[in-house]
């Protein structure tokens, strides 16, 4: 079986991380985005997977050689010259779609929950049809595009954007199963898949949705992603307890490589990732924090919601909160403060910076 | 024999040292460990001849002032009195009441100096200065440089270039007159007293001729600065020495921080035993820091510069403290960082929380720059200064107070930011 993921987007949102590397290779919880999803595709059966890219593509390309041999499995890349959009690249790409008659995936590479793939297929087959889009509950719908389909069935009637009166609480989980049929709808040009090929699909009984158990987050955004890491770890407390981190420093859920260091007097959690051969020094203070590989946290320091990128380091009495975001390789010297800053790779902040603002 | 005489207003003063002043009399408050007007007695005690040094204020007697009174007259071993006007009289007005108290005993000239100044005291140089100006009836004020924008913000003095005589003075002018301004520091022979009651004479005749705004004002109240330079400037009775030594006024909370730089700075060669130096044991010391034997410092904390420890503290494992004051009773639990601050008596900051302030110091890149006259306010919004906590406060773990104010006995359950919390 096939999935084709979608990881040709610039990701800005999630800047600065992504000015070092693909949003998909963004590590979320010590293991890259992307990977998440491979994963659980390769534990359905999924022995091909394409990933449909636009710009980075040379470090994506590199990993993905890696992870064929480690997964045994088949991936390839389909270029596009200029973004396609979401629906462009299942055109791009089909001629290896088409390869046999089986559905195929398509994902969004930014989205993390329970991977629901095998129900997938099931519901997919049991209906027949030529789409199945998964739907998630959210909160408050008029922020998004919702979904209006039939409660027993799943066949969709409609899909609203930003809703001002109630209609539904489901939208769009990111994650699509079907049937190769669907590329007969599809030019090959930018198209976006859930404005230009559902709509028409939904007309023409041809798209159901399949409401998903359990979490779900889009982790585009630095806000997001820590509330997705949160959501993460709690489904990992309640299937693999055995990968979080406990002791007496240690408070809720919190992930450390086991190449990370902590210090004494430590107090880490909840909601912690700390990643591959990172330091956290004597009398730190981390909560709701993605510290990745290689960074080094000097003593005394407190974080509260942040992501630190790769290989940066934080001096000593150090305070950062409210999403702030260092990129790869940044310095944080001793004693200062920031708050919401969003620092651009490869800098050496110097100086507070007590209200939110990027650092270039 | 000399005499000295210390300008220690009283209780309506100071405002602007709130909430700081609402606890102890702002001329008590430690700069640099100790109580302001203590490196004032101190200068004084090491002149030769010095008999008796005066208090003059309107604060009400308090246990307070009793002690510093008994405890400084054992330490500098010189008479030490207290004299409490009935109302505020003004910087002229005190001294000329308690004129025959300053006189008894004959002094040929006696010193006047304003509480909230910290200052070199270069009180020999001024005698000096006087003895060789010929005219030892002559009345000295210390002088320092100031940058031209700041000048307006002090007296400001014209001198003759040869011989110093003050040609014009003039309090706080709305234009630039002179960048020689008045320290507040002065040497006077008795005859002051004469210029003086000529003010207060002419008061009494016409007693309410300038507006009475604050319902208060009365003829006995004479401000030396207006009312008796301006009219001895040009008559060549009065001369200004000039220093170039550290001064600077103590009027915000945050000008106590930058004269307990001055005043720890020269603690390495007036008492370097005030100093803590870095053991191989103990906290890190970075730069001047003064340490009241009587607090408990655990030994991986880094301190200074400019830090003053005030008595019983106890600071915490982890802790970092830097240009700051921290005042008896205070508890700074582990990894806490205090940064530009004042932190009350008895107050407690919990483990990492950070309480941090903007310093107001004088632009270090101008030797004759001085405090800006800080006000609390600009434009409707709180300008970033120091933070203080008042006495009592408790600051919970892991928040930050950044740029504001907590007046006395509050306890504060979340982070602040350039607020004045009531
Ligand atoms: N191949 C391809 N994928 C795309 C394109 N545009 C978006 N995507 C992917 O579609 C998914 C959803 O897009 P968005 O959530 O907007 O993500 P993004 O565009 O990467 O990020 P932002 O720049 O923050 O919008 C992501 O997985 C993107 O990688 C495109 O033109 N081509
Ligand atoms: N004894 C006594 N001292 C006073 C009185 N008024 C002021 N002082 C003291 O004199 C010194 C100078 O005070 P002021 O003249 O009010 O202050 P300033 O230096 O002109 O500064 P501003 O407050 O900006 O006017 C301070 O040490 C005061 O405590 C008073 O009425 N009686
Ligand atoms: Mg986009
Ligand atoms: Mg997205």
């Amino acid at each position: 079986m096939k999935a084709l993921i979608l990881v040709g987007g610039y990701g800005t949102r999630l800047r600065p991380l992504t000015l070092s590397v693909p949003k998909p290779l963004v590590d979320f919880c010590n293991k890259p985005i992307l990977l998440h999803q491979v994963e659980a595709l390769v534990k359905v059966g999924v022995n091909h997977v394409i990933l449909a890219v636009s710009y980075m593509s040379q470090m994506l390309e590199e990993e993905m050689k890696k992870q064929e041999e480690r997964l045994g499995i088949r991936i390839s890349l389909s270029h596009e010259k200029e973004p396609l959009g979401t629906a462009g690249p299942l055109a791009l790409a089909r001629q290896l779609l088409e390869e046999n008659s089986d559905p195929f995936f398509v994902l969004n590479s930014d989205v993390i929950c329970d991977f629901p793939f095998k129900d997938m297929m099931r519901f997919h087959k049991h209906h027949g049809k030529e789409g199945t889009i998964v739907v998630t509950k959210v909160e408050e719908p008029s922020k998004y595009g919702v979904v209006v389909y039939e409660a027993e069935t799943g066949r969709i009637q409609k899909f609203v954007e930003k809703p001002q009166v109630f209609v539904s609480n489901k939208i769009n989980a990111g994650m699509y199963i079907f049937s190769p049929k669907i590329l007969d709808r599809i030019q090959l040009q930018p198209t976006s898949i859930e404005k230009e090929i559902f709509p028409m699909m939904a007309q023409e009984a041809q798209l159901y949705a399949m409401e998903l158990q359990g979490f779900w987050m889009d982790i585009g955004q630095p806000k997001d992603f820590l509330t997705g890491m949160c959501m993460y770890l709690q489904s990992v407390r309640q299937k693999n307890p055995e990968w979080l981190h406990s002791g007496p420093e240690f408070v809720g859920n919190v992930l450390v490589h086991p190449s990370a260091k902590v210090g004494k007097n430590c107090s880490i959690g909840p909601n912690v990732t700390i990643g591959a051969d990172v330091v956290v020094e004597d009398g730190v203070r981390i909560k709701r924090c993605t510290i990745m590989k290689g960074s080094y946290i000097c003593s005394h320091s407190w974080l509260e919601s942040c992501i630190i990128g790769w290989r940066s380091s934080i001096g000593q009495w150090v305070r950062l909160e409210n999403v702030t975001v260092l990129g790869e390789d940044v310095i944080v010297n001793d004693e200062l403060y920031l708050n919401g800053a969003n620092v651009l790779p490869h800098k050496t902040i110097s100086e507070s910076v007590p209200e939110p603002r990027i650092i270039m | 024999m000399l005499k000295a005489v210390i300008l220690i207003g009283g209780p309506q003063k100071g405002t602007r040292f709130r909430p700081l002043s609402f606890e102890v009399p702002k001329p008590l408050f430690p700069v640099a460990g100790v109580p302001m007007i203590q490196h004032h007695i101190e200068a004084c005690s090491q002149v030769p001849n010095m008999k008796e040094i005066l208090l003059v204020g309107f604060y009400q007697p308090n246990e307070a002032l009793n002690k510093f009174l008994v405890v400084a007259q054992q330490e500098f071993k010189i008479p030490i009195r207290y004299l409490q006007e009935y109302a505020a009289l003004g910087t002229g007005g005190g001294i000329y009441h308690f004129r025959d108290q300053i006189l008894s005993g004959g002094p040929e000239a006696f010193f006047v100096m304003n509480a909230d100044v910290c200052s070199e005291f270069p009180l020999l140089e001024m005698l000096d200065f006087q003895k060789h100006q010929g005219d030892t009836h002559s009345f000295i004020m210390l002088g320092a440089t100031a940058n031209r924008t700041q000048s307006l913000n002090y007296g400001c003095i014209v001198a003759k270039a040869d011989t110093q005589e003050v040609l014009h003075y003039v309090e706080k002018p709305s234009t630039f007159v002179s960048n020689v301004i008045n320290c507040g520091i002065y040497l006077f022979t008795p005859a002051i007293f004469q210029h003086i009651g000529e003010v207060f004479h002419r008061n009494h005749q016409q007693p309410f001729l300038e507006e009475n705004i604050n319902g208060w004002q009365r003829a006995e109240m004479i401000r030396l600065e207006q009312d008796v330079f301006t009219a001895l400037a040009g008559h060549g009775r009065l001369y200004v020495f000039k220093t170039d030594g550290f001064w600077s006024q103590i009027k915000s909370a945050g000008s106590a921080i930058y004269a307990s730089r001055l005043y720890l700075d020269r603690y390495n060669t007036s008492h370097p035993e005030r100093l803590t130096h870095n053991q191989t044991e103990g906290p890190i010391i970075k730069g001047n820091v003064y340490i009241h034997p009587t607090a408990t410092i655990h030994e991986s904390t880094v301190l200074g510069p400019n830090v003053s420890i005030g008595e019983g503290v106890t600071v915490g494992a982890g802790v970092r403290v830097r240009e700051s004051i921290i005042l008896h009773g205070a508890v700074l639990q582990d990894h806490s960082c205090v940064l530009n601050s004042i932190v009350g008596w008895d107050s407690s900051i919990g483990r990492w929380a950070r309480v941090e302030g903007t310093p107001s110091d004088p632009n270090p890149n101008d030797p004759h720059a001085k405090m800006d006259s800080e006000t609390l306010f600009r434009d409707g919004k709180l300008t970033p200064s120091i933070t203080i906590l008042g006495c009592n406060v408790s600051i919970p773990p892991e928040v930050i107070i950044l740029n504001s104010i907590v007046l006395p006995h509050k306890e504060l359950t979340r982070s602040f930011k350039n607020q004045i919390i009531l």
